[in-house]
């Protein structure tokens, strides 16, 4: 099997893994980070969002191959004492109910707000409508992204 | 007039009457007895400097240590409605314990100890609120004496808050870890002796608690099934047979066994026709290394299939046949008046058939679960709604007794009731068995939606007269769907009671004439529960009707369910069917029965709320339902924009009355959420079957509602009430769907008979 490094929240990991192995499962298995979830494999739930460099992506669809030098970020990684903006409004609002979807909710909410701090109510739901919620959050979530929106320093 | 029972049920399978039983059919619940009981009141252990210190446990669920910290069990398992904070939170008040020094403690499956852990039917309050309210003040007044004697005061004087006894008068406190080798030597007080708080002395119940497990989902720290994990763990992924009841024929692994990683394929029996719930699919296992390595290679497999007899199966032409069945004549399962009679002398008859499709539960947590099998025991890590009923799985299909099996809970990635089936759990246990090492079995999002336990597909008939004073004079309701029971036991072509019993055979109105018919219809996949159950499609037909009866009656819909409610009074059902048995999910009718001026209440205030009666912009409207289920009464008003064929839901308005509200701010959350998990069920999920294989594969072909079409804003109120806490976990979906459709016929003229809604058809 090949060997690939890459950089995940800041570190550098050597992983001996199938090429195409997706992101995802080298961060669950091999790396053993589980915040990351598995929710479709085809990129249409969200479960798995991190961060290529400051863009939200699915890991379940990025073969390890691809990745090279781009700096990987898992929820794990977004904030060094878990109080991230987005954290702390998640918790504000109470918004998980399962909880499953919500790293993947925050993960993608946080490259929204990377690259427009101030997003609007539709541009929020055009960002994150590619993440799902079966139990049905969609209100807090609104709600929490609101709340951080426009604040000074984000990530 | 002939009236058939609806099947014979059969003695057979002991293990089917196991679980048919603990979900909701057959049993009452004070039968199956809530639990709790004492394993002793206190107890020792070594502390880090290996001295021994004394701890109290007064009950399975709660034990307090010299510390101070209080350890109190969760034993219904957390899927999203928060029950592992709302259950212990009641432990807590009562105790009058300091939250903040309470540690929740998941329970592994074990229904002697710790009563029912089966988590559905929205009974997790209901049943446990007392039991939970006991514990707490069985260990506060053991508390109270130990601290009393020592300051030889009266206990009555006494009382606890924030981890403390406090004596008032002296100002003496005393910390509840200091106290606890004391208590141990007061005898347990007899339930009748307790002395439970008054509602006004709450502190947590009826407030708003985050969850517990908020900061560590935040996170990614929180373990659900899938993040559990043991040394020398494998993974494993397997191809079932497409067809439900078809078996493996033959297979060729040599392209799978081929990818590195790979260390076994192992063959999976199925478990034939009925399904049951507790057997795996036939299948071919891979098992490998890592999840990735296991699925690559399982879509690798070239397996040969004997289909079986459901091969032919389509639900299209199921539907087809159902509309030609219900225009007879059915079984009879509830009768009140002559129908007959009321139709001949109407002045209005309205006929509608309504039709509602297939739909999987769609968890974003695919079915997983780890399994080690080692020297005769096996040892489970699941997401499970039901830990006891894996347990008697696991062992049956190991040919082990249940005191061999440990199952333990991790959180559910939504359930909805899918994981309430353990099958996926013996798929693990099995290879685990066959491998010698750990493994744990990942479903894919498509193994998931082709190979769930489906909430049915239905059709109905209901014909309603109006006579010649402008009232409704007669409701006929008639149901075809493939039974639940049919999961376990393939003879069964006719709904349950307890089927029937989700908002038709307690159809609550006021009219001389009623009469509910079912007809037969075969079951050819596996048939589960869904969040609601068969309250989905028949609040849908209900709830639509009446609107329909609204409008013929030149009333308005809110002024016409208040007058079809009649005057307050309680209702019990049983005179009019046949069995003489409305099962009420598993409560007493007599003790709890139907009560019109609860529901009126509700519906009053949801249309003070909603502004009902207000003018909206063209292509907006409100529309309503009112719909019991699960004990609670919920009224509902949704607002709908309508723009061509686009549907937008601005504002959901609910109130709800749940008898005592122990968490308001998950009571809010499951409302919200369920508006959200409605709107699919209305306007986005349809399962298909085509020669007996689901045509839809991932989120792509089975829709569920994202963002931006989501109901916007959703207002839930809660009614005060100190009677008896009732459902909330499902009571939110049912009314949501007609009050969605009666919306969008309010803001369009056209009528909805059919699910998902498609306003270009």
């Amino acid at each position: 099997m090949p060997k690939y490094s890459i950089q995940v929240n800041g570190k550098t990991h050597e992983v001996d893994v199938l090429e195409d192995m997706p992101l995802l499962w080298v961060l669950r298995d091999i790396l053993g980070m589980k915040g990351t979830k598995f929710g479709c494999g085809r990129a249409l739930c969200g479960a798995c969002t991190v961060h290529l460099n400051d863009t939200a992506v699915r890991s379940c669809s990025i073969p390890v191959s691809t990745i090279g030098q781009n700096k990987i970020t898992t929820i794990e990684g977004l904030s060094e004492k878990g109080d991230h903006p987005l954290q702390q409004a998640w918790e504000k609002f109470i918004v998980p109910q399962c909880g499953y979807c919500q790293t993947g909710q925050i993960m993608n909410a946080a490259a929204l707000l990377k690259r427009n701090a101030k997003p609007s109510e539709e541009e929020i739901e055009q960002a994150m409508q590619g993440n799902l919620c079966r139990c049905g959050t969609y209100n807090r979530i609104l709600q929490a992204i609101q709340s951080v929106s426009g604040r000074t320093v984000i990530g | 007039m002939k009236i058939v029972p609806p099947f014979q049920k059969k003695s057979g399978n002991v293990r089917s009457e196991i679980f048919m039983a603990s979900r909701r059919d057959f049993l009452r619940i004070g039968g199956l007895a809530a639990g709790g009981f004492v394993l002793g009141v206190s107890f020792f252990s070594c502390n880090e400097k290996g001295k021994k210190v004394a701890s109290l446990a007064p009950s399975v669920y709660l034990t307090i240590h010299p510390d101070g910290e209080v350890i109190i069990v969760a034993h219904r398992s957390e899927m999203g409605t928060g029950i592992r904070t709302s259950l212990p939170l009641v432990v807590a008040d009562e105790l009058g314990a300091d939250w903040s020094r309470v540690r929740i403690v998941q329970a592994e499956g074990d229904e002697k100890k710790y009563g029912n852990q089966n988590t559905d039917g929205s009974f997790s309050i209901r049943m446990f609120y007392l039991p939970m309210r006991q514990a707490g003040a069985t260990a506060k007044f053991m508390l109270i004496q130990a601290a009393a004697q020592k300051w030889n005061v009266a206990a009555a004087e006494c009382d606890t808050d924030n981890g403390q006894v406090v004596h008032k008068a002296s100002g003496k406190t005393a910390a509840f870890g200091d106290l606890v080798e004391a208590a141990g030597k007061v005898a347990i007080p007899p339930l009748d002796q307790l002395k439970l708080k008054d509602p006004g002395q709450f502190k947590m119940i009826g407030r708003a608690t985050p969850i517990i497990d908020l900061h560590d989902i935040v996170i990614g720290k929180a373990v659900f099934g899938i993040d559990a994990a043991v040394d020398n763990m494998k993974y494993a992924a397997i191809k079932r047979c497409p067809v439900v009841g078809g078996n493996v024929k033959s297979y060729k692994a040599d392209k799978a066994l081929a990818v590195t990683g790979v260390l076994k394929v192992i063959v999976i029996k199925g478990g034939g026709i009925p399904p049951t719930i507790h057997k795996p699919l036939s299948g071919v296992a891979v098992v490998a290394d890592n999840t990735w390595a296991a699925i690559k290679a399982r879509d690798l497999l070239e397996v040969e299939w004997d289909l079986g007899p459901n091969a032919g199966y389509d639900s299209a032409a199921h539907i087809e046949e159902l509309k030609k069945e219900i225009v007879k004549d059915g079984t009879v399962r509830r009768v009140r008046g002559d129908f007959g009679m009321a139709k001949k002398n109407a002045k209005k008859v309205i006929e509608h058939t309504y039709i509602a499709p297939y739909m999987a539960h769609g968890t974003i947590e695919p079915p997983n679960a780890l399994a080690v099998v080692k020297d005769g025991n096996c040892e489970i890590w699941a997401c499970t709604q039901n830990p006891q009923g894996a347990r008697d799985s696991v062992a049956e299909a190991l040919g082990l007794t249940a005191e061999h099996v440990k199952v333990n809970v991790t959180l559910l990635g939504g359930a909805f009731g899918r994981k309430s089936k353990p099958d996926f759990i013996v798929e693990a246990a099995l290879l685990a068995k066959e491998c010698g090492f750990p493994v744990k079995v990942q479903w894919t999002r498509e193994d998931d939606i082709h190979h769930d336990f489906y909430h049915a597909l239905s059709v109905q008939r209901i014909v309603a007269t109006i006579d010649t004073n402008n009232k409704l004079s007669g409701w006929n309701h008639h149901l075809a769907y493939p039974s639940i029971g049919a999961t376990f036991d393939a003879s069964v072509v006719q709904p349950s009671d307890g089927e029937l019993g989700q908002g038709a055979l307690d159809f609550p109105y006021d009219v001389p004439a009623i009469k509910v018919e079912t007809h037969d219809a075969t079951s050819h996949i596996r048939v589960g529960w869904l969040r609601s159950v068969r309250n989905i499609p028949q609040a849908f037909a209900v709830g639509t009707m009446v609107d329909e009866i609204a409008e013929a009656r030149k009333m308005d819909p809110i002024a016409n369910s208040l007058d079809l409610l009649g005057a307050d009074r309680s209702i019990t059902f049983n005179s009019e069917i046949p069995k003489g048995a409305y099962p009420n999910y598993n409560e007493d009718i007599a003790k709890y029965p139907w009560e019109t001026g609860r529901m009126k209440k509700v519906i009053e205030r949801v249309a003070k709320d909603a502004g009902w009666g207000k003018k909206l912009p063209q292509g907006s409207a409100m529309g309503f339902a009112a719909h019991k289920s699960f004990l609670t009464y919920v009224a509902c008003i949704v607002e709908v924009k309508v723009e061509g064929n686009k549907i937008s839901i601005p504002n959901v308005y609910y109130a709800l009355d749940c008898g005592t509200a122990v968490n308001m701010d998950r009571i809010r959350s499951q409302f919200e959420g369920g508006a959200q998990f409605s709107t699919s069920i209305a306007l986005k999920s349809e399962i298909t079957i085509k020669n007996g294989r689901v045509e839809q594969n991932n989120f792509d072909s089975y829709k569920i509602i994202r963002m931006p079409e989501s109901p916007k804003n959703i207002h839930v109120s809660i009614i005060d009430s100190q009677d008896k806490p009732t459902g909330v976990g499902e009571p939110p979906v049912p009314a949501f769907t007609p009050a969605l459709c009666n919306a969008i016929y309010a803001a369009t003229g056209k009528r909805i008979y059919k699910l998902p809604v498609d306003l270009g058809a």
